[in-house]
């Protein structure tokens, strides 16, 4: 068991090492970036794979200079050490085009973030709050609002039952989103920092007390997304994971008049939360 | 443990015993006293990482409790930063600044002695709070707020550690840089300093400048705690980002305080072992001088994810990647010193060439971090994790390693035992590698650091970086016995050591006498310098 694990492990190490085509790199994809399921995090993968491929040629360039001295230069091979130790030419040459490359990176990187900062023209809005340890998601243009917390079982944890396939990345209630569609997301924290990742979706930012913060995206493909959260907030930090369940914009139409016609059956119990809820937020906006 | 012998023959009036190295002023003893207390936390700080590592052999909570797995890496990079990499390069400091620039000993060698021996205490009491009500500090060593405020009764406590931590390693700071601008041998101009005086003096620099913000930091954070201010608390107006901006304007710096004396160790021993003067000295004196200034004006690329203005993100994107200009000369520079020399490939070479090469891809996946929207996919992932292991262990650490054995048979009088300094390279380089190198692959396949358990995706990796985590471990049991074997015996080392060895400390005899340089030497003699500069 443990020697096939080791050698698949390998083989995709020395994949992963090699510079090859990207048909190769759909087979070894877990352990590398995902492309991701947004226009955004496809041009993040691009960037991310552009400069891994400049530091590969950097790298053999260095490594194999580096090597054929090691190799030709040895004092066992009777060499005797020449005399030069400056060259105003080659330093002016190594600060110069590094400075070259570091430009032509700098460009693409500048585009991608400045179109992920613009959050404009959204069509709907999402405030997600963390907890320690649990999400909460406030559909802001509807009445929907509901936490989300890990659904692993505790035997499942402490080993006592067997582990299945979404271990820990699983929730008892997934953020639904549609697909084409413009979605603003708010994030803020009601205790200490947390941070709302999902991979897929290229979305990373902090939740901070105090602070709104916002992202924006625009999922391609229905599916189901899932994430972590990535900034450490205490004993469970491990176990609040990030569900995203993209719909179809008709199928998550339909889910939407679905949730609001079960609040209005438990009306009750949501006004009562409802007062809550409002001077929660108010709190975070006034800040 | 003693670094003396008989045949010294300058005036060494000392007690004998531990009063020795309580009241010591000598910078040969102090720089042992920092050398062994930085050896003894080195094996300490492991051992949490291996309590890390065994947790995260599988997936499933198995061994230890989540909250004192956070402590564990909490503690584990404290350690690991203060209590080892600082004093082992504040050690060398001692043991070789004066020697290098013809001195007799450190300018201020009460304070000297002070500094040190605040250590044991700051780490005594720092590692005392794993004892106390509610753990030790489980908030991560960047002390974030609000987490850090629900530490229980470690707080205080580790703030008071880290109060103490900081003022020993300003109080070295500044006799680093009183020694090397007052006790100069004539002639010893400081364009002909060897490289590790040079980043030491430029260290010194950063230490002084940033040590002092850390202080401000962590005592706001106590004020917050106990005194009701809100510096960091959002419902007393306060702004917990401010934090963040404070730790890393101190936390940039603080990195390559931990890396440039690296450098200037690296520089020393690659034109040793080639045979051929150090290419481009000037370049690289200008290059370590360009990245500390660039540290300052670089911090908040460690919190790209808190939501800044799209401008400063730019600003701090466009001034890390500048970074790597610098780094590459200095790169380039060890290279071309190798180049057409005639090499020997003995134990602190070889660990001098790992640390280039491993230290360059540690400085590979900096760039990529550097590049913004990238980083929202890296930022605290193992990505991290695997990129700055990269440059603090085969990087820091090996420069260390190969300090030790570079300038060990300089210090003893006596020659380590090769065959068992080459086993001990090739078990740390191969174990250092399957440790650290997978951690890449889990973090971009997305798992976050600091957890305790993760999703079944992450095992293989994982498994794998455990079982190197313990190689890497008890390999260093082979240098600690190495490094005792030799103080206690061994081949007789002769005064230059090493057939290419150049620089003042050579010329003194293996082991040098107490006092360094009591009559200054003839410096440009000694170098031959009249026929090269």
């Amino acid at each position: 068991m443990k020697q096939k694990y080791l050698i698949r492990s390998a083989s995709s190490l020395l994949g992963f090492m090699v510079i090859t085509s990207q048909n190769v790199w759909a087979d070894i994809q877990p352990y590398n970036m995902t492309e991701g399921v947004s226009d955004i995090s496809n041009q993040v993968f691009g960037l991310h794979m552009l400069i891994f491929y400049i530091c590969c040629v950097i790298g053999v360039l260095v490594f194999g200079a580096m090597a054929i001295s090691i190799y030709r230069d040895r004092k066992s091979k009777g060499v005797t050490a020449a005399k030069f130790h400056e060259s105003t030419s080659l330093e002016f040459l190594w600060t110069a085009v590094p400075f070259i490359i570091l430009i032509g990176i700098s460009i693409p990187s500048a585009k991608v973030l400045i179109a992920m900062e613009d959050t404009s023209g959204a069509e709907m809005t999402v405030k997600v709050t963390g907890y320690q340890w649990m999400w909460r998601y406030e559909y802001v243009d509807s009445d929907i609002d509901f936490y989300s917390i890990l659904k692993t079982p505790r035997d499942e944890i402490y080993n006592k039952a067997e582990k299945n396939e979404n271990y820990l990345l699983e929730v008892d209630n997934e953020l639904v989103l549609p697909t084409n569609r413009k979605i603003r997301i708010l994030l803020t924290s009601s205790d200490v920092l947390h941070a709302w990742w999902v991979p897929a979706l290229a979305l990373k930012k902090d939740a901070i007390p105090g602070y709104i913060n916002q992202m924006w995206t625009v999922i391609d493909e229905p599916g189901v997304y899932r994430g972590q959260c990535a900034e450490l907030c205490g004993r469970d930090h491990g176990f609040m994971p990030v569900v995203v369940r993209a719909l179809p914009p008709e199928e998550y139409d339909q889910w939407v008049l679905d949730q609001e016609k079960k609040n209005m059956a438990s009306s009750s119990k949501v006004n009562d939360k409802k007062v809550v809820e409002v001077t929660d937020s108010q709190v975070a906006l006034n800040n | 443990m003693s670094t003396t012998t008989a045949d010294d023959h300058h005036d060494e009036h000392h007690p004998s015993g531990m009063m020795r190295w309580i009241t010591t002023t000598n910078h040969k003893d102090i720089g042992t006293l920092y050398l062994w207390f930085s050896f003894i936390m080195f094996f300490i700080g492991g051992f949490m990482a291996l309590i890390i590592r065994t947790e995260l052999f599988q997936p499933g909570m198995q061994f230890v409790d989540p909250q004192f797995f956070n402590s564990m890496t909490t503690m584990h990079a404290i350690i690991m930063i203060f209590g080892v990499v600082m004093p082992a390069f504040t050690g060398l400091a001692n043991w070789l600044i004066p020697m290098m620039i013809g001195g007799t000993d450190m300018a201020l060698p009460r304070m000297n002695n002070w500094s040190f021996w605040i250590l044991p205490f700051a780490f005594t009491m720092m590692l005392s709070t794993l004892f106390m009500d509610g753990g030790g500090p489980a908030g991560g060593w960047t002390l974030y707020p609000p987490l850090s405020l629900q530490t229980g009764d470690a707080l205080p406590f580790v703030i008071f550690a880290i109060h103490f931590m900081g003022m020993s390693s300003i109080m070295g700071a500044i006799n680093v840089v009183a020694t090397i601008l007052n006790m100069r041998a004539p002639g010893m101009t400081l364009m002909r300093m060897p490289l590790f005086v040079w980043t030491w003096l430029i260290t010194a620099y950063l230490l002084i400048a940033v040590m002092p913000v850390l202080a401000g930091g962590v005592t706001m954070l106590l004020t917050d705690k106990f005194f009701e201010t809100s510096f960091f608390n959002a419902a007393g107006g306060g702004d917990p980002v401010l934090f963040q901006h404070i730790f890393w304007f101190f936390g940039h710096p603080e990195v390559y305080i931990l890396i440039l004396p690296s450098f200037g160790v690296v520089s020393s021993i690659i034109p040793t072992f080639a045979r051929k003067p150090l290419f481009g000295y000037s370049s690289m004196v200008y290059a370590t001088a360009s990245i500390a200034f660039l540290s300052f004006i670089v911090w908040a690329h460690h919190m790209f994810t808190v939501g800044m203005p799209l401008a400063g993100q730019l600003f701090f994107m466009f001034a890390t990647m500048l970074i790597a200009v610098p780094t590459g000369v200095k790169v380039f520079n060890w290279i071309s010193t190798m180049w057409r020399g005639s090499m020997t490939f003995e134990t602190p070479m070889l660990f001098s060439i790992a640390f280039i090469i491993l230290f360059t891809i540690g400085g590979f996946s900096g760039l990529m971090l550097a590049i913004t929207p990238a980083d929202y996919q890296y930022h605290d992932t193992y990505f991290v994790v695997a990129h700055f292991h990269y440059v603090l262990v085969p990087g820091s650490i090996f420069a260390i390693i190969a300090a030790v054995y570079y300038w060990l048979p300089k210090w003893t009088g006596h020659m380590y035992n090769e065959f068992w300094g080459k086993t001990h390279f090739w078990l740390s380089t191969i174990f250092v590698n399957v440790t650290f190198f997978p951690m890449h692959f889990v973090g971009l396949a997305g798992m976050p650091r600091r957890i305790p358990d993760y999703a079944l995706q992450f095992s293989d990796y994982n498994q794998i970086a455990t079982i190197g985590a313990f190689g890497f471990g008890f390999a260093q049991l082979i240098f600690l016995w190495l490094v005792i074997a030799t103080i206690r015996g061994g081949a007789k080392a002769t005064d230059r050591v090493w057939e290419g060895a150049e620089g003042l400390e050579w010329t003194l005899t293996s082991p040098p006498p107490y006092h360094s340089f009591t009559t200054p030497p003839n410096v440009e003699a000694e170098l031959g310098l009249a026929s090269h500069k």
